[in-house]
């Protein structure tokens, strides 16, 4: 592993950097299935007994900073490269949720086009104290490869 | 509109399974076609985020090099989730990790697709490969999502 790499997830990963509570809005998480194309009543229907977020609706919650603040920004433009999340109990509408980030995985990859740092910022998200789901969010930063 | 809509209720329901001895390694899950029109993402910009520049107007997304409008990538996980959910309607997705190869763009017909990797009966899970393709069948999105079949509807 490259040795500024090394530093950095010596010295950023597994720290809590930012914590947000989301007071979750029917309507939104509602919104949100239909335009996904879900049909589902449990998603779709806030009227619904069972009315609970769709499971892939955690990332589309934002913490107010996806970095740490002293995380020295990484050369080149950031890019999403992907979503990871894990479902632990059903997200309620009306629920208020804690998100409380830490950067998860720092690595890069090697191609063609130069060097690729990958940050992967993981959001643990709380509705009181249940541990209600993980939301990972994947950012790519390229490198140059003529610096 | 109402006949039409009835008749895709059924193909829904013929496709569906229901528990995990209805499902088999290989299979593929009945693709469906996102609604990518602006408008849609207009109304995923209103009410969830990603409602400006680059996600609801063609030319602000030119002029930062794409080639029209891209759809969000919460909007594409959410796409590859309904798929699933229409699919296995009583199915909890566990995890689903999805990677953005390339631009899924505004106003351009896709497919949501996937297929069955793994079946774990004693766990009552299965895995899936994930993936969105273009009218070219490049793909643009993909990843892996692990399902769980409860006995009953949580």
């Amino acid at each position: 592993m490259d040795k500024d790499i090394e530093s950095l997830r010596e010295k950023f990963l597994n720290k809590e950097f930012d914590e947000v509570t989301f007071k979750l809005d029917e309507q939104r998480i509602a919104e949100y299935a239909k335009v996904c194309g879900e049909i589902a009543k449990k998603f779709i229907d806030p009227t619904n007994e069972k009315f609970q977020a769709t499971p892939t609706f955690v990332s589309t919650l934002v913490g107010s900073r996806g970095l740490p603040e002293d995380f020295p920004k990484p050369p080149g433009m950031a890019m999403d490269a992907g979503k990871y999340v894990e479902w632990i109990a059903p997200i309620l509408g009306g629920a208020t949720l804690v998100g409380k980030s830490h950067l998860h995985d720092i690595y890069t990859k090697t191609g063609r086009s130069g060097r690729m740092i990958f940050l992967v910022t993981r959001m643990e998200l709380f509705d009181g104290n249940t541990h209600v789901a993980n939301a990972d969010t994947r950012t790519v930063f390229r490198e140059s490869s003529n610096g | 509109m109402q006949i039409l809509g009835q008749y895709l209720g059924k193909a829904v329901m013929d496709n569906q399974v229901q528990t995990i001895k209805d499902v088999e390694f290989g299979l593929e899950l009945p693709s469906f076609l996102p609604d990518t029109s602006l408008e849609n993402v207009k109304r995923h910009g209103k009410f969830v985020g990603w409602g400006t520049g680059r996600f609801v107007d063609h030319q602000i997304a030119r002029d930062q090099g794409f080639s029209g409008a891209i759809i969000p990538g919460v909007m594409s996980q959410g796409f590859l989730g309904a798929m699933i959910h229409r699919w296995a309607p009583n199915a909890i997705i566990r995890s689903i990790d999805t990677i953005f190869r390339a631009p899924v763009f505004v106003d351009q017909a896709y497919g949501i697709n996937g297929v069955v990797t793994d079946i774990d009966e004693e766990r009552s899970t299965i895995e899936i490969d994930i993936t969105i393709t273009n009218e070219r069948n490049e793909t643009r999105v993909f990843g892996t999502a692990t399902l769980y079949f409860p006995d009953s509807d949580p």
